[in-house]
């Protein structure tokens, strides 16, 4: 069943995707590699697993002021995530894509949801995000059955 | 929700100032909207993290400001880059790196920064005052200038530093304002001996325990010595900033805005009180290593943030104390700096201690921004937790965290070696 979320977008755009998950915050530099859209960050949960055109969703960014340019140059490369979906705002986060959008008129969307609705996104879910923060979410295959 | 510009402002975004101005403002007034910034305000001084890494984007970024005519309007350092600028050959770095390393280098000069090329700008030149509302990037340096020195930024990510140098604006919210700068949660350390706390390995456990527990909120730290040094703090913030997005910490009678409780919170209650022990330390003591004792090592790599001239004296004392024993063949002891402390060390009288073990000083970089490092190298020691935080994933290596002191042993022995130490537990 599908259901709808509302979030606050800090980048505003549409996307979807399947839902990557993590309860841990990331550093994307020294955590994402902008060339293969690996988490690198051999610390982190989801250490090894691929980001590029899935819909990251961690509750924030710490880490390295590197990150925003990590995030850009994704975008760049065409490694980035679909869309970034948090539990708190993350300016360094915001930033990266802003910089990406203003440059190459490129961008990937960037959305804040409430702890609650954050917390109600698994694995595998199938992402809808549209342009004014709406995020239309359809549970992955098999969770009701 | 809509940003109030003054009439300036609005000049710069519609072009008056050049396009660069305009580009910056815009990146500005977007970020002004994340950040829910009423208005902008001004900055006096910036310093450049966006110059660090290599990347086509980042090169693409700065060239374009640069076509576009742009000037820095403060006084602004530059971060580390990518390029020891001297000695890049000998380090075997390519060409065309090296040449992509200088176009960034060139294009961050010509819009009129000081080429300082230093992760720790604090020790160098232009260090700013109490008070003082700037804008850096570059997490060690923005927690160091926030904590210890008492200026004011937020974690200003690549390329908005640039983009407030360049309009001397930045939205005006966060760290800037005064409210924001209480603390909010206590950690009291507590059995701590004495001369544990004089232990410059107790600043990045502590460092990155606070990370891992705060994340984005501003602890207050009691129990820290008041004659703690500014290279203690430096390893302190920089762990802290490494393992979370820790941009303040004040610590008690130690850092200028935390004379009392009272002060540091602002006359509020903490949102929580953690009592931090020996074990909690020693936990997060064994999490920045990778790699185990008797492991061989390909590499020792310190000065993450760069070193400080005191640095390079507390190594050369912890050489002499070996007694001439030499370092192990085929194995690399990094130290990275700033022309601004090479400068002092090439005055100083220990110089040839340094140079007669090995030490190999690397300027203006990092191992983890320039390849200095083999990529066939397997294992790394460190006496930094930033660096031990992220040269897994960088470097992909196994890292060791120890002292300088442990560095120096293992050095010599040629595999990681901690010796007696309370880390290692009862």
């Amino acid at each position: 069943m599908e259901r709808t979320l509302i979030g606050k977008p800090l980048v505003a755009g549409s996307a979807e995707g399947r839902a990557i998950v993590s309860t841990q915050p990331l550093s994307f530099w020294g955590g994402l590699s902008p060339r293969t859209g690996e988490v690198i960050d051999r610390r982190h949960e989801r250490s090894g697993a691929i980001v590029t055109g899935k819909i990251f969703v961690f509750p924030q960014g710490k880490g390295s002021s590197t990150s925003s340019a990590v995030l850009m140059e994704g975008i760049r490369a065409g490694t980035a995530p679909a869309a970034i979906i948090t539990a708190r705002v993350d300016p360094i986060l915001a930033l990266g894509a802003i910089v990406a959008d203003e440059l190459y008129h490129k961008t990937v969307p960037v959305v804040v949801l409430s702890q609650e609705d954050f917390d109600s996104i698994d694995e595998g879910d199938y992402l809808v995000i549209e342009h004014d923060g709406r995020i239309k979410v359809r549970p992955a295959e098999g969770k009701w059955a | 929700m809509s940003v109030s510009l003054t009439v300036k402002d609005r000049r710069k975004l519609s072009g008056q100032y050049g396009g660069a101005a305009k580009l910056a403002m815009s990146i500005l007034i977007r970020m002004a909207e994340v950040y829910g910034a009423p208005e902008l305000m001004d900055v006096t001084q910036a310093h450049i993290d966006g110059c660090a890494l290599m990347c086509d984007s980042g090169l693409e970024f700065a060239e374009t400001l640069v076509a576009r005519g742009a000037r820095v309007s403060v006084p602004t350092t530059l971060n580390m880059i990518p390029l020891d600028l001297q000695n890049w050959r000998r380090q075997g770095v390519p060409s065309e790196f090296a040449n992509k390393a200088n176009r960034i280098a060139s294009a961050y000069t010509e819009m009129g920064c000081v080429p300082t090329w230093t992760c720790a700008p604090y020790q160098g030149y232009l260090t700013p005052r109490f008070g003082q509302q700037i804008a850096w990037g570059e997490s060690n340096a923005i927690v160091y200038a926030n904590s210890v020195l008492g200026a004011r930024t937020n974690r200003y990510g690549d390329y908005m530093d640039i983009c407030a140098a360049i309009t001397g604006r930045v939205p005006k919210s966060g760290l800037h304002l005064k409210r924001n700068r209480k603390g909010q949660i206590l950690l009291r350390l507590v059995d701590i001996a004495p001369q544990l706390l004089r232990d410059d390995t107790l600043y990045v456990a502590l460092g990155h325990f606070t990370g891992g527990l705060v994340q984005e909120k501003v602890p207050v730290i009691e129990g820290l010595p008041v004659d703690a040094t500014g290279d203690q703090l430096k390893a302190l913030g920089a762990a802290a900033a490494s393992s979370g997005a820790v941009a303040l910490f004040h610590a008690l009678g130690v850092t200028p805005e935390a004379h009392t409780l009272k002060e540091a919170f602002q006359g509020n209650t903490p949102e929580s009180v953690i009592d931090v022990g020996l074990s909690d330390l020693r936990r997060a003591w064994s999490e920045l290593s990778t790699a185990d004792e008797g492991v061989k090592l390909d590499a020792i790599v310190l000065g993450c943030p760069h070193f400080s001239y005191a640095e390079f004296q507390q190594l050369a004392q912890a050489i002499e104390a070996e007694g001439g024993r030499s370092l192990h063949p085929g194995l690399r002891i990094i130290v990275l700096t700033s022309q601004t402390s090479y400068a002092l060390l090439q005055r100083g009288n220990f110089m040839n201690t340094l140079l007669n073990f090995g030490i190999e000083i690397v300027l203006d970089t990092c191992v983890l921004h320039s390849p200095i490092i083999s990529s066939d190298a397997e294992v790394i020691m460190t006496n930094s937790g930033k660096c031990a935080y992220y040269a897994p994933g960088e470097l992909g290596v196994q890292v060791a965290f120890g002292s300088m002191r442990d560095c120096v042993r293992s050095a010599i022995e040629g595999a990681v070696c901690w010796g007696r130490t309370v880390w290692k537990g009862p």
